[in-house]
């Protein structure tokens, strides 16, 4: 079996003090696509926080490619080619959807994505470049946090809640656009509120309960009362 | 639909600043010796004004012990000429770089500090500098040293010259500085700093590094604010502890003219210095009481127009004197 691109061991993580996440294991293989579901509190955000280097942890708990990243920075973990389009977009309200993207690209990693990869992608950024990014709906938003995060060329992609507050139709072209993302073999990793989408995408899947791993296994294998019982932590 | 980032206000303001800035290039031949002095005055205070907007309202970096950095750099003008034999233009330079080498082992100690224990640790920092300057009998110590006379004589022949010459000098400063704070925004550097701003957690998830960006720009305000302290005590001519380490004169009211005009704009400091010298001009002879009402203006200002009063201009008529951001022109209604 090959080395995972990432895996968590043991991690514990904290939000302020509260603890969210209790020993939780995960593996990533190359171009595998994870979804993470769970319930509102389960730690699905501060998984994303603790990878992407916003929270610190123990070295050890997290590594990628064989080397220990759990306790650097969020702009160190970006330069060794993770990227995070974070809960809620997290735009730069004074600069323009074209500055905005271009920050993603201040790496300077090789690969396939460039701005105008990025407006192929979605060409109503192209229409939209100069406006300024709050002025766009938030599905146009999300469009430009997942270009941004695209521009950094990175070998894998956290999305963070990739749905939320946003409009079924739009959701569906976000949806369609993610085969043309890790199609290329970028790995990927999605929190999502709705399961029968996550499952739909991802190649193995994670339920976290309370902090918890509740339930792992392929998304075309688990069963639909497994992710119940998972979810709600009931059953048996 | 266009965009652009220049706007006819900014370019007319280009033409009118040039035009402006050549009228006062020639300020020894139409200006007397006091009026000179004060414009001197308020083109330095101009600088530390928009040192002090460019670190507090961009990098969000809320110093109040900028005066460790004038008080240092007017030292650092009286040691390399006295003791080095540098001629006082020289040494002005000197201190700037000076300043930002002393700024490297600050930072890095401060720069654990966070919020307003970040503040109160650049105000021990500047309380460190000014008890240590006070240790140094060569420079006078705590009762502080004059300039000798040969020293202010080598600068220009005769009195004219040389005030003509550190007029320009002030005026030259200030240019810079201004200047020198646009193109750092309009840099890849300032689209970082922009961003920190705006959303620190994204920025460092895209890969900037804040603690260097925000390093950074304490360095760079850091030996700009010397070099500005030299010319201050350069005009002063005598220089002593209490004076060059003053908290009021040298933060306390930078920070009001930053905070009356406008934070966070590169026009704030510009508007802000001129009510402020309006102010002092017109009220100074009133004492303590000039104090009182400077205190209740800004008090008034910070209620009513938080963003100062640039910021209520800029509202109302939708003016950038300085083409930082973009601005869309729609030449047909959207649908």
């Amino acid at each position: 079996m090959p080395d995972p691109l990432l895996s968590l061991s043991a991690l514990d993580a904290h939000y302020g003090d509260f603890q969210a996440l209790y020993g939780v294991d995960m593996t990533l293989m190359q171009g595998e696509v994870l979804a993470i579901i769970g319930a509102n509190g389960a730690g699905k955000t501060t998984l994303m926080r603790s990878i992407s280097g916003l929270s610190q942890n123990a070295p050890n708990q997290i590594t990628y490619i064989n080397q220990p990243i759990g306790a650097l920075r969020a702009d160190q973990v970006a330069g060794l080619g993770i990227a995070l389009v974070p809960e809620g977009r997290q735009l730069f309200p004074s600069l323009s959807v074209e500055e905005n993207l271009l920050i993603g690209e201040r790496m300077g990693r090789k690969g396939p994505w460039s701005l105008q990869a990025v407006f192929d992608l979605f060409p109503i950024l192209e229409e939209r470049r100069a406006v300024a990014s709050t002025s766009l709906s938030g599905g146009q938003q999300q469009m430009v946090a997942i270009g941004r995060a695209l521009m950094a060329n990175p070998d894998l992609i956290l999305f963070d809640e990739i749905s939320l507050g946003l409009a079924p139709v739009i959701i569906k072209s976000i949806y369609d656009a993610l085969p043309g993302i890790v199609g290329s073999g970028m790995s990927a990793m999605i929190v999502e509120q709705d399961i029968s989408k996550a499952l739909s995408v991802s190649d193995r899947l994670y339920c976290l309960q309370e902090g918890r791993v509740a339930l792992e296994g392929a998304s075309q294998g688990v069963s639909r009362e497994a992710i119940s019982a998972a979810y709600f932590g009931v059953g048996s | 639909m266009r965009v652009t980032r220049a706007s006819n206000a900014a370019r007319i303001a280009a033409v009118l600043g040039l035009i402006g800035l050549v009228v006062l290039a020639l300020g020894p031949y139409w200006a007397g010796r006091a009026d000179m002095r004060l414009m001197s005055e308020i083109f330095l205070y101009l600088a530390l004004a928009s040192l002090w907007n460019l670190m507090a309202g961009y990098a969000g970096l809320v110093s109040v012990g900028q005066q460790a950095f004038v008080g240092f750099g007017g030292y650092m003008l009286f040691a390399l000429t006295i003791f080095g034999g540098l001629s006082p233009v020289v040494a002005i330079g000197g201190a700037a770089v000076l300043g930002a080498l002393i700024a490297v082992p600050v930072a890095v100690l401060i720069f654990r500090l966070r919020g307003a224990y970040f503040a109160i640790g650049t105000w021990v920092m500047a309380e460190v500098f000014r008890l240590t300057f006070a240790q140094v009998s060569s420079l006078g110590g705590g009762s502080g040293s004059s300039l000798p006379v040969n020293i202010v004589r080598s600068m220009a022949n005769g009195r004219a010259a040389r005030e003509a010459l550190s007029y320009w000098l002030a005026l030259g400063i200030a240019v810079v500085v201004i200047a020198a704070v646009y193109l750092f925004l309009r840099s890849r550097q300032g689209l970082a700093l922009t961003a920190i701003r705006d959303n620190e957690l994204a920025a460092g998830s895209l890969g900037i590094d804040i603690w260097r960006t925000k390093f950074v720009v304490y360095i760079v305000t850091a030996g700009l604010t010397s070099m500005v302290g030299a010319l201050i005590f350069l005009q002063k001519l005598r220089i002593s502890p209490d004076a060059a380490f003053s908290v009021n004169d040298w933060t306390a009211f930078v920070i009001f003219i930053v905070v009356i005009g406008g934070i966070g704009t590169l026009e704030g400091p510009i508007i802000g210095t001129l009510i402020f010298f309006a102010l002092r001009e017109t009220l100074a002879d009133l004492g303590s009481v000039y104090l009182l009402i400077l205190g209740a203006v800004a008090i008034v200002i910070m209620l009513k127009a938080p963003k100062g009063v640039w910021g209520l201009i800029r509202a109302r008529y939708d003016l950038e004197l300085f083409p930082l951001s973009y601005r869309v022109h729609t030449d047909k209604k959207e649908g």
